[in-house]
């Protein structure tokens, strides 16, 4: 419990990660080996064994071949009879004091121990959980600028239709520019023609109507007088015998 | 475990056989600087096995400081004689 603030802290002392990877950093530096360190190998979950929290569990472990289950306290128990006896360790008020705060370390060790160790762990959890996701968004932005880059590489190849749309393109404007120049050019011929046709008509027209009109005058021209006289007096006799005619059948 | 013989200097304390104890202290780097790498060595094998995990209980730093205490107590011993109950032991 108390080990894990001590992390907190000397982890904020070294300035790294809770990985202590400035410290790993630091001795690779110096080491002139290939030895690789990355990835750095993660934390063990549980530090080294203690019993009765200052007592490490090799020393169980050691005896338990010799002397079973009940060794290491009976040598416990024997050194401390033979130090109190011989007054190596010697009974004065600090005993008294030392008991008395070894009794309250207890009890609060007990009491707030989880606690605290709930504390620690969550500011670790959060450390780790930034850090992984610095990571996480770091991976995400690369994987997706591997995306852009295959999109960009799938883009290029379509750089050769791209060269066919416009060949085509131009193709088809410089086909229809020449279509509409050969309309231009025959529409401007048939003008011309019509206007060739045009004037010929007019030509021939006016030369007919001239001719008629020249024909009528002097036909006009050539009726004498004395023919004119005797016309009309013909014309009055024929309409004479006409009113007779009329007025008999009336 | 014997995979490829290792001088006896470079064996670790607990491999050390009885008769080779002398050669083996004679070895070892008794320099400053050795010195200081041995104390920094034995720093980093207590710090990572007791306090550099995820999960770490008391026994890490209640250790350290029962041996500050028992140190202590050890250099103190020669003031502390005067406080003894019986003369005689």
């Amino acid at each position: 419990m108390l080990s894990r603030i001590i992390i907190v802290s000397a982890s904020a002392l070294k300035g790294s990660g809770p990985l202590g990877a400035g410290l790993v950093q630091a001795s690779r530096s110096l080491h002139t080996t290939s030895q690789s360190l990355a990835p750095v190998p993660p934390l063990p979950e549980k530090g080294g064994k203690v019993r009765h929290g200052i007592f490490p569990e090799e020393i169980f472990q050691l005896l338990y071949p010799k002397t079973g289950v009940t060794g290491p306290y009976m040598l416990g128990t024997g050194l401390l009879l033979y130090m109190l006896s011989k007054e190596i360790y010697i009974i004065n008020h600090e005993t008294f004091a030392a008991l008395s705060m070894g009794a309250i370390i207890f009890y609060g060790a007990k009491k707030f121990g989880p606690g605290v160790a709930a504390f620690a762990d969550k500011l670790n959890e959060d450390k780790v959980a930034k850090a992984q996701e610095v990571k996480d968004v770091a991976m995400a932005s690369l994987a997706q600028a591997v995306e852009d880059e295959k999109k960009e590489q799938w883009r290029a190849e379509g750089r050769s239709m791209i060269f066919d749309a416009k060949r085509n393109n131009v193709a088809m404007l410089l086909e229809t520019n020449y279509r509409e120049r050969l309309h231009m050019v025959t529409n401007e011929v048939k003008r011309r023609l019509d206007y060739q046709i045009a004037l010929q008509d007019l030509h021939r027209r006016m030369e007919q109507e001239h001719m008629v009109k020249w024909v009528e005058k002097s036909v006009v021209g050539s009726i004498t007088p004395q023919q004119e006289k005797e016309s009309i007096a013909k014309c009055i006799t024929d309409l004479k015998a006409l009113a007779k005619t009329s007025q008999a059948t009336a | 475990m014997a995979d490829r013989p290792v001088a006896i200097v470079e064996k670790r304390l607990m491999d050390v056989k009885l008769g080779e104890l002398g050669t083996w202290l004679g070895g070892r780097d008794f320099t400053p600087n050795g010195i200081i790498a041995s104390v920094r060595r034995g720093h980093d094998r207590y710090y990572n096995k007791y306090i550099n995990v995820k999960k770490g209980g008391i026994g890490g730093v209640a250790m350290l400081l029962a041996g500050y205490v028992a140190l202590s107590y050890f250099w103190e011993y020669d003031h502390l004689k005067h406080d003894r109950w019986r003369k005689y032991h």
